[in-house]
């Protein structure tokens, strides 16, 4: 039933490069994780990966040979899974995790959003010096949270290859909902291709794996549909530009197979559900280089978690999951004996997809992936530049956006000059005292509500590995995104996050420091501020104190956004506190405020979380040192 | 009009003038830095190359609220372990070797081959190239040269190349310094000009522009112009001063795989003012057309 209606999707769409549906991984339901092909010296036959729970855990990182694709391709596992066990902690306890190197190269383990010490955080060159082959390390440390998070090598591309699985650290006291049964969805991205070939091609030619540039074909399309002479206005500013507006994504359907708890589509990931349950679904994106759009047709989902935490509980039909985030979902399946759980990659070149079911074996209707979006000068936040091909409209902030931030505000006026308050420069030189009440604050808080022409760093000017700057960015917290825009389906924005609890520091930032997310796509560099990791001085923070992180996207690209050891409490436009999180995604056009409270000593590592935009420099150091005891 | 006019005006804003304004920041190794003991306080004379990340600004003293303990030693030994290895590789090494012509050609009743390969070595700024171009019919070449090149990434969009040129003529060997740019104009014109010095002292400058126009994905046609302009005639190659030779192309190819992409194609020649005129007083046409069957191929 499934196979079939594949089978009929791709027939519909001739001219799209199928992507690969993977084989039928076994039958059995309800199990977890890509089977191992060949039982190794260390490896049993085993159906699922183990969930280990305790306080004392042994992992081990070595190779497996699985059979994704139809290939048989060595993937680099944790105990012989991928993912990797699920680790289940328990808030409060001290856990110790022992994780061996059976590889012949050095390897790490990172525990993505866990507040832990410094040298148990994982990351090679930070943290500590990574784990030789043939050694182990043993991590320990108190686990001071609770909720969905997961684990993942640090070292180059292991990532990718498989070493990465989910981790759950159940709560000492009751969370603030109920549910009957819980399942953990991993959605990840696979390649047969080794991913050092793939980050050596993207340098050789960085649209290599995009079949849906668009053509002669699409321009006839467009001049129909829009008219000869804005199709040509369009096109020249993509032109002038140098820039592709199909590129959604750097790697793609072309080489992927997006995976389910390690289980490609046609090997059906199911879990398991009574009529009538409250089923707590556990998303993790572990991808290396995609992001998702979510939904179970025929089921809404509550909300309940982002990155681990809990927020305010929000009914919603679809979500967009960036790489690393989390999120928590209860949904309460009845009426039918199987509902699909549809997982798009945010390009549309594919999708993971697996079941709910009340018994294994069942499949419900796989929905076709949505049309393909083309990105628009409106998304990358040249809002002045947007006109009237029909295509911006959906950029249109909704309604409850504030009026600053509508991106066709170009249209009738220029941008408007900044406000005497919101010097651009803020960020960049305020040198704000360390006052409790700093009554600058909303100040750089009404640059990120948009209209304001963006200042950019010195260092990006003239630079090389700079291709683009946004003009008018926005913190465009209530966007779908693209893709996602008046789709009919409710979809999640960071708009709807709220953390149920008050901002827990307290504190106004005592400063703010902008960084802006910037890249070069022909050459596929990647930075912060023009400035790969390895040319980049430490950003230093000092123990105790707060400040304010801005983030400004002057690329075509979307990233997430990662720091390491510390939380990232989001604002909104105005400057509050929205929601704690670990990750922060910032799509392109945007501009976004995030308070970091600097309680954890040491060198964390804070980076975007596209694995190869992070190995391509889009990587700093956060260096928190102490201060003077005043 | 007016939403055209503003794209012109934003195109401005948005297009970098071709010369660098400013070189990056050679800031130090960060692994160098990164292993040297760092005490615990940046002093304010940290001079930080993106200046507006602030490290001057970090405070010296932050008084602690009541939820953030003061660490113990425990907590600074954690924080600070001696450690080696390398956060990311943003400076590996990469490569690219094109085979862009790789074409057996067929006019006049002559069958010649023609080639043109480049490739670089290096990392996102700097990359040592390599260019070899050539032609031979009638059994004997008409042209083959091999360019070796220094390339620096100046601007958004454009490289400057300097190094030597070799004509490895069997009956007239030429070489040359070799300075130029290379790059992306706007609308994705890739451009190559250079510039010569022979080791006579005769100049010449030779540009080439090609554009890829998809028909579909895999299906692209590729305009290519490209011409040459003598300073001073070299009547042993039978070049005449000012514009010489020009040649257009057109090639229409299917990419299998980006990496493999068989073509058809015509390309057209023409000689020019006095390189004209020595053909014509040889007897040699000055202009003809072929056509071309060849594979591109990268690796």
């Amino acid at each position: 039933m499934r196979s079939q209606s594949h089978t009929q999707s791709v027939l519909n769409r001739p001219s799209r490069r199928t992507f690969v549906q993977g084989l039928a991984i076994g039958g059995a339901a309800a199990s977890l994780g890509v089977v191992p092909r060949m039982a190794g010296a260390h490896t049993q036959e085993r159906q699922d990966p183990a969930v280990l729970s305790g306080t004392e855990f042994n992992l081990r990182i070595g190779e497996t040979e699985v059979n994704v694709t139809g290939k048989t391709r060595t993937a680099l596992t944790i105990n012989g899974s991928m993912p990797g066990p699920l680790l289940r902690w328990r808030e409060g306890d001290t856990v110790r995790l022992r994780v061996a190197n059976a590889l012949d190269e050095d390897t790490s383990i990172h525990w993505h959003g866990i507040i832990l010490p410094a040298n148990m955080d994982g990351v090679p060159g930070l943290s500590f010096s990574g784990i030789h082959p043939g050694t182990a390390y043993d991590y320990r440390f108190t686990v001071k949270q609770s909720g969905t998070y997961w684990y993942h090598s640090h070292s180059g591309f292991q990532e990718q290859h498989g070493v990465y699985g989910p981790l759950v650290v159940d709560a000492r006291e009751p969370e603030p909902f109920q549910y009957d049964r819980e399942h953990v969805v991993m959605l990840t991205d696979w390649t047969d291709e080794s991913a050092a070939r793939v980050f050596s091609k993207l340098k050789k030619q960085s649209d290599y794996y995009n079949f849906r540039q668009r053509t002669v074909g699409t321009f006839l399309q467009d001049v129909r549909r829009h008219g000869l002479s804005a199709t040509l206005a369009e096109r020249r500013m993509w032109g002038q530009m140098r820039m592709s507006a199909a590129d959604l994504a750097d790697v793609t359907g072309y080489t992927y197979t997006y995976l389910m708890n390690g289980r490609a589509p046609a090997g059906n990931w199911t879990g398991l559900f009574t009529p009538g349950e409250k089923v707590r679904l556990r998303f993790i994106n572990g991808s290396a280089m995609s992001y998702f759009d979510v939904r179970i047709p025929g089921l809404k989902m509550t909300v309940v978690a982002a990155d681990g935490l809990p927020v305010r509980p929000v009914t919603i039909d679809e979500f967009r999951i960036a790489v690393a985030e989390t999120f928590d979902v209860i949904v309460e399946p009845t009426g039918q004996a199987a509902f699909t759980i549809f997982a798009q990659a945010m390009d549309r070149t594919g999708f993971a997809a697996g079941t709910l079911a009340t018994r294994a074996g069942l499949t419900a209707p796989v929905p076709e992936v949505d049309p393909r979006a083309v990105l628009t000068m409106a998304d990358m936040g040249h809002g002045g530049m947007g006109h009237d091909m029909s295509t911006m409209a959906p950029a249109a902030a909704p309604p409850a956006s504030p009026p600053a931030a509508d991106p066709h505000a170009g249209h009738t006026m220029p941008p408007p000059p900044p406000p005497p308050a919101a010097d651009p420069h803020a960020g960049h030189t305020m040198p704000a005292p360390a006052a409790a009440s700093d009554p600058h604050a909303g100040h750089d808080m009404s640059a990120t509500g948009g209209g304001a022409m963006q200042a950019h760093p010195r260092t990006e000017q003239g630079n090389p590995l700079v291709d683009m700057q946004t003009m008018t960015p926005s913190a465009k917290l209530d966007d779908p995104g693209i893709g996602l825009r008046d789709n009919g389906r409710r979809v999640l924005t960071y708009a709807d996050l709220f953390s149920p609890f008050a901002d827990p520091d307290g504190r106004e930032p005592s400063r703010t420091i902008e960084l802006h997310l910037t890249g070069h796509m022909a050459r596929f560099a990647w930075s912060f501020d023009g400035i790969k990791f390895s040319n980049a001085e430490p950003l230093r923070l000092t123990y105790g104190e707060r400040v304010r992180i801005v983030l400004v996207n002057d690329t075509m690209m979307t990233h997430p956004i990662h720091l390491h050891g510390m939380w990232s409490d989001l604002e909104d436009e105005a400057g509050q506190f929205k929601v704690r999180k670990h990750t922060i995604d910032m799509p392109p056009g945007s501009k976004r405020s995030y308070r970091v409270t600097a309680n954890a000593l040491g060198r964390w590592a804070y980076h975007c979380h596209l694995l190869l935009h992070m190995e391509a420099g889009m990587f700093r150091e956060v260096r928190v040192d102490e201060g003077r005891q005043s | 009009m007016r939403a055209v006019l503003r794209c012109l005006v934003a195109g401005l804003v948005m297009s970098r003038p071709l010369a660098a304004q400013a070189q990056p920041p050679a800031a130090p190794h960060q692994h160098d830095a990164a292993q040297a003991p760092t005490p615990p306080l940046t002093p304010a004379s940290t001079e930080d190359h993106s200046a507006h990340q602030a490290p001057a600004t970090t405070p010296a003293a932050v008084e602690l609220p009541a939820f953030i303990p003061p660490p113990t030693d425990a907590d600074r030994q954690a924080a600070f372990p001696d450690v080696q290895g390398h956060g990311v590789h943003d400076n590996a090494v990469n490569y690219f070797v094109l085979f862009d012509q790789l074409e057996g050609q067929d006019g006049d009743g002559q069958g010649g081959v023609s080639w043109d390969i480049k490739g670089w070595v290096g990392q996102d700024l700097n990359r040592l190239w390599f260019r070899a171009e050539g032609e031979r019919a009638g059994g004997r070449f008409d042209q083959a040269q091999t360019n070796l090149l220094y390339g620096r990434a100046i601007s958004r969009w454009w490289d400057v190349t300097a190094g030597v040129r070799l004509d490895t003529l069997p009956d007239t060997p030429r070489s040359a310094l070799a300075v130029g740019v290379q790059g992306l104009a706007p609308y994705w014109f890739e451009v190559e000009a250079s510039a010569y010095v022979e080791t006579s002292g005769r100049t010449h400058v030779r540009v080439e522009t090609a554009y890829d126009l998809l028909l579909t994905n895999r299906l692209v046609l590729q305009p290519l112009i490209e011409f040459e302009i003598y300073g001073r005639a070299d009547p042993e190659r039978r070049i005449g001063t000012g514009l010489s030779t020009g040649e257009l192309g057109l090639r229409l190819r299917y990419e299998f795989r980006r990496e493999f992409a068989p073509y058809v194609g015509v390309v057209w020649n023409r000689k020019f003012f006095g390189t004209a005129d020595v053909a014509q007083a040889g007897g040699d046409r000055i202009s003809g057309a072929r056509l071309a069957l060849g594979v591109r191929l990268w690796m």
